[in-house]
């Protein structure tokens, strides 16, 4: 930025002012309150965790060093490994039918109409409130056994599901909801379509390709670094379900919606077996690490990238 | 050719618009069961209007658990959400003009672990903040709670730097040949023209943190600490049979906050969510 290290005008040449105005003292002054809540809100935590993972520490005894058995014990735990597995299912299913959707929405929305910003609005609505109690309390009711869902299938003739209460049926009611809050995702969206130059639709017409060949050709590859963010963004939030679920279910039917979080709530807050939840806390740090850099590697076969062609 | 296209546009419209009624439904029942009772809520009606109008669930829900009316929870989840929601802006933006704006040693480092951060769930650092705040005897208060969004937002960060890219630097290098030191350019430049960033910011964490369950629930120790969102939960899991009536009558107060901040500020929420997006 400034080809003026020291800017003239700072008055006086005490050392003071010197050391005062230098851009590393103004950087690090600025900065202060992120390396600050870095150190003590993330990295001391997340060290301290790491030693109690290797001990049996309950927050009541002195902890003792058990080594690797909390980890050893991880796997064997069937309760952790089907938590994995469940929320494994929920993110794949519920990630690409959230984007799916915001995508949609988001291109008929593209219409020039004086209604779309309402209609924008009204789409948007669910993801401001989606993540409180209140809606899910809502949700919890609308899915019950008696619940005004299976009253109205009912009413039509069709089967009825015990949404809450079958271990296949109860991760559809959570990520239903989840995929209902798509508005976020699809406001980012309708941003990026925004920034597609009208002139390379022009151009695909003259030479007359269809409305399909525009889409997969023009509007996918132009909008590829926005759905990549988009993913992102949902694949860390999805991991982390926890009211939703918390509530709804509670984790049930037989551990049907045992996500992750909610298990290490149990194990950690509930039971206080803290060596074993800080364990699992770093298991998922490596499963989520690793699932964030696969995503990233990829994407350089899928993201298109205007400065790079 | 022309009323094909009417038509077209008209399906179009219909198609929008009630899909847009059907996703928003769940909240409108919500709303007319805050009127209804029991039987009324449970016989699986479709029809919002209510029978009776039942306003007597809102005194009713507002009376709350054991003598602790929902004035004390609105109460406490105001006290936390203002602090939390001025601590983030105010750090945040500090920090946000340091790595936007300054060269120094460990900018880009910083950076990076500020992204770092971002793609962090927060749920793995759940247990060892727990641990942490347990050690230091904040379990059990609202400090767990609020201190944390003094040291900045890494979400709110990326966003106002993004802002701050399009605030051209003409503008601090004008400023600091009139005088001003880098300290003065972030309050009488950058500041001022980062207003819709900052309303942006504003107005998510503001929801965020009102609807944050998982926090109280954690540090919340006592009744009289409870915020809304965990006051409302607790008609559910009263032992004796759940009154649907105040439930929802609470949940519809309990989003208020966020219906007058959407009413409100909308545009600028779009605007902030649609840039933050961008070049991701």
């Amino acid at each position: 930025m400034s080809k003026t290290k020291t800017p003239a005008v700072v008055s006086g040449r005490t050392p003071w002012n010197r050391f005062a105005y230098n851009n590393n003292t103004v950087g690090y002054a600025f900065a202060a309150p992120f390396i600050i809540g870095f150190l003590a809100f993330t990295i001391i935590p997340m060290l301290t965790s790491l030693y109690y993972s290797f001990t049996d520490y309950n927050m009541i005894n002195k902890s003792n060093w058990v080594g690797f058995s909390n980890y050893i014990n991880l796997f064997k735990d069937e309760r952790f490994l089907k938590s994995v597995g469940v929320t494994l299912q929920y993110v794949a299913l519920s990630v690409p039918i959230k984007l799916a959707f915001a995508l949609f929405i988001a291109f008929l929305l593209t219409r020039p109409s004086k209604l779309v910003s309402v209609y924008r609005s009204l789409y948007y609505l669910p993801s401001l409130i989606g993540g409180s109690v209140a809606v899910a309390l809502v949700w919890k009711e609308l899915f019950s056994r008696k619940g005004l869902i299976n009253i109205n299938l009912a009413k039509l003739g069709l089967p009825t599901v015990n949404w809450l209460g079958s271990m296949t049926a109860a991760k559809w009611p959570i990520i239903l909801m989840t995929a209902w809050q798509f508005g976020s995702s699809m406001l980012i969206f309708a941003a990026g379509l925004k920034e597609i130059p009208t002139s390379y639709y022009e151009a695909a017409k003259i030479d007359g390709a269809n409305g399909w060949q525009i889409f997969w050709k023009i509007t996918m590859p132009c909008l590829s670094p926005v759905i990549m963010f988009n993913l992102i963004m949902q694949l860390i939030s999805s991991f982390m379900v926890f009211t939703q679920a918390f509530v709804i279910t509670t984790g049930g039917p037989n551990d049907a919606t045992m996500y992750y979080a909610l298990y290490v709530y149990k194990q950690g807050i509930q039971m206080r077996f803290m060596g074993y939840a800080s364990a699992m806390s770093w298991v998922m740090l490596l499963i989520m690490s690793a699932i964030t850099a696969i995503v990233f590697k990829t994407s350089k076969h899928w993201v298109f990238n205007e400065s790079e062609s | 050719m022309k009323t094909k296209k009417i038509v077209l546009r008209i399906i179009y419209h219909i198609f929008i618009a009630g899909l847009g009624f059907v996703m928003i439904y769940p909240v409108l029942w919500m709303i007319s069961g805050s009127l209804k009772d029991n039987s009324e809520i449970l016989s699986g009606s479709l029809n919002l209007i209510p029978p009776h109008w039942r306003w007597e669930n809102y005194k009713t829900g507002w009376a709350g658990f054991g003598k602790i009316t929902f004035t004390t929870y609105f109460k406490n989840s105001i006290i936390i959400t203002v602090i939390a929601t001025l601590g983030t802006v105010i750090s945040s933006s500090l920090i946000a003009y340091s790595l936007a704006r300054i060269k120094f040693h460990g900018n880009k480092l910083i950076f990076t672990i500020m992204i770092a951060t971002m793609l962090l769930p927060g749920q793995v650092v759940m247990i060892p903040q727990y641990l942490i705040y347990n050690r230091i005897g904040w379990v059990g208060t609202i400090l767990p709670l609020v201190v944390p969004h003094f040291f900045g937002a890494p979400f709110f960060i990326y966003m106002m730097m993004q802002f701050m890219a399009g605030i051209p630097r003409e503008l601090d290098e004008a400023a600091i040949i009139d005088g001003c030191s880098k300290y003065s350019v972030y309050s009488r430049v950058i500041i001022p023209l980062l207003k819709p960033a900052l309303i942006s910011t504003i107005i998510i964490q503001f929801y965020w943190k009102w609807d944050d369950y998982m926090g109280p629930l954690l540090y919340l120790g006592k009744p009289q600490a409870y915020t809304v969102s965990i006051a409302v939960k607790l008609f559910k899991d009263a032992t004796s049979k759940t009154d649907y009536g105040p439930m929802f009558a609470m949940s519809t107060l309990s989003m208020i906050p966020v219906f007058l901040i959407f009413l409100f500020f909308n545009r600028y929420l779009v605007d902030g969510i649609s840039t933050s997006g961008l070049k991701g």
